[in-house]
């Protein structure tokens, strides 16, 4: 599913964002990424979507090498990955519905389908009675929740989420938790960058120091 | 083919919304749009109306030709035969030499020179309409009418019809040079409105291309947005021509009826309109086109 083959990115003037990482993450496998703050972590996860390409080593996605992509071919890699950034990055012109249809709408869904699945991973999410809300009227645990109904309703094969659980009261981040892990249980491939692996479960941890692999 | 058609749908429904969301904006570039078309369009209106009146008002060209004076009236007999029968000539009319002396004697002072004179001065003329006015049909039927036997001279009378063929020529390269120019001006205001909305969509675009948008789906709304403006633009241009026609009507009409002609200003036609609008909306896709390849880029 996703595989690291000495891979390193280096940030000019000579910053070694991570160095020679390698590690193997198989289909339906929950995994964490860990460390001090600035090891690593939100590179290690641009570097699966592409969003930035290794300076060296490889990279590899459902069997892509995502750093020799073409840039036309991106869009194709990234419909399979669900992305749940540290910001959010919600839409504060629309609202919760329209924020979630946004990946349906890039993909090309016939509408009645989508409409569907947009409500479907709302109430996956408990935000079914708030689609008509926009993201500044929805509590921050709300607003976590809602990007992650946008990051599963393309119902991708890798979840990619960067501190989904931070800023959250501990009864918000177990909720969060929860969902992440019934979709592992449905064969998803989750990775999560977070400082707190105890809600999810004991699972597999990647841990970075400076860059490079514990 | 249904999705294909819901999410040009969705780019179409996206573009409208952002014009309507910034509607200062919006109103500023299709006045500016609406008025700079509306030149070259309202000069189109005005040459396609001031042919109309050349072709409708001028009086016909015409060939005057003067027999020979010792010609008699056998000879000129067959000169009249030969223009009737001529292809290229509508109509043919004779001035006897007599009438023209009858004429002249009537006109004030002229009598008693004329009757000094020993005979008749004046020839036989011919007042000859061409089939084709146009100079330059005209000018070859002067120079056959010249070789005729008997005939001294052909005089033509389409200088007129040269100078206003030339006076329209330079009102079309006008209008021309004009829709040129200003099609420039509407590409660069769509250029600068499409980089305002690039701008201001940023987080948008960013957001789009990390969930797996193509280039053509963040495009696409951009291109219908400039499609609209210039659509709109035109649709204004044409209504400013449309009240300007109005309102010269009127004074138009008081003024040619002076002149005894029967002229009617008439709006753009049609074809012009349609023109308009095609043209104005081609400008507006290109104008976004030429932004987006600048301000969009290439990550």
């Amino acid at each position: 599913m996703i595989r690291f083959d000495h891979a390193s990115k280096r940030y000019p003037p000579g910053i070694d964002a991570l160095a020679d990482v390698s590690f193997t993450v198989g289909k339906g496998e929950l995994v964490t990424v860990g460390g001090h703050s600035g090891a690593g972590k939100s590179t290690l996860l641009k570097l699966i979507a592409g969003i930035e390409r290794p300076t060296s080593g490889a990279v590899l996605v459902n069997g892509q090498n995502v750093g020799s992509l073409k840039r036309k071919a991106m869009p194709y890699l990234r419909r399979n990955l669900g992305l749940v950034f540290q910001d959010q990055k919600l839409l504060f012109d629309r609202n919760a519905f329209d924020n979630v249809m946004l990946p349906l709408a890039i993909t090309g869904f016939p509408p009645a389908e989508a409409k569907r699945r947009v409500q479907a991973a709302l109430d996956k999410v408990g935000l079914l009675d708030r689609q008509k809300a926009m993201p500044v009227m929805l509590s921050g645990g709300e607003q976590q929740r809602l990007a992650l109904a946008r990051a599963v309703v393309g119902r991708p094969n890798i979840l990619l989420a960067d501190e989904p659980t931070a800023h959250l009261d501990a009864e918000t981040a177990a909720d969060v938790a929860r969902t992440f892990l019934e979709f592992r249980d449905v064969g998803v491939t989750v990775l999560i960058a977070t400082y707190d692996d105890s809600l999810f479960g004991a699972p597999r941890r990647l841990t970075l120091h400076h860059g490079r692999l514990q | 083919m249904n999705a294909w058609l819901a999410q040009h749908w969705q780019a179409l429904a996206l573009a409208l919304r952002r014009l309507v969301a910034t509607p200062v904006n919006t109103l500023l570039s299709l006045l500016a749009i609406g008025i700079a078309l509306a030149l070259p369009a309202g000069g189109q209106m005005l040459l396609v109306n001031a042919l109309q009146l050349a072709r409708d008002g001028a009086p016909t060209p015409r060939i005057s030709l003067y027999a020979d004076l010792a010609a008699d009236r056998r000879a000129v007999q067959q000169i009249e035969a030969r223009l009737k029968n001529h292809p290229a000539i509508k109509s043919a009319q004779l001035i006897p030499r007599e009438a023209t002396l009858a004429r002249m004697k009537s006109g004030e002072g002229l009598g008693d020179v004329i009757d000094a004179l020993p005979g008749n001065p004046f020839p036989d003329a011919f007042v000859v309409t061409p089939a084709d006015d146009s100079p330059a049909a005209m000018d070859a039927l002067a120079d056959e009418l010249r070789k005729l036997p008997k005939v001294e001279h052909v005089q033509l009378d389409s200088d007129w019809a040269r100078r206003l063929h030339a006076l329209l020529q330079v009102g079309r390269t006008g209008v021309v040079l004009l829709a040129l120019l200003l099609g420039v001006g509407l590409v660069a205001i769509t250029f600068n409105t499409i980089r305002l909305q690039v701008m201001a969509s940023r987080a948008e675009i960013e957001l789009s291309r990390l969930l797996g948008a193509t280039d053509a789906f963040v495009r696409r709304p951009f291109h219908y947005f400039g499609v609209l403006l210039g659509l709109a633009g035109g649709g204004l241009a044409w209504l400013i021509v449309a009240a300007a026609t109005l309102w010269l009507k009127q004074p138009i009409g008081e003024l040619v009826k002076l002149y005894n002609l029967d002229f009617a200003l008439s709006p753009l036609a049609l074809v012009d309109s349609l023109a308009l609008l095609g043209a104005a909306g081609a400008l507006g896709w290109l104008g976004a086109g030429l932004s987006l390849r600048q301000h969009l880029g290439d990550h």
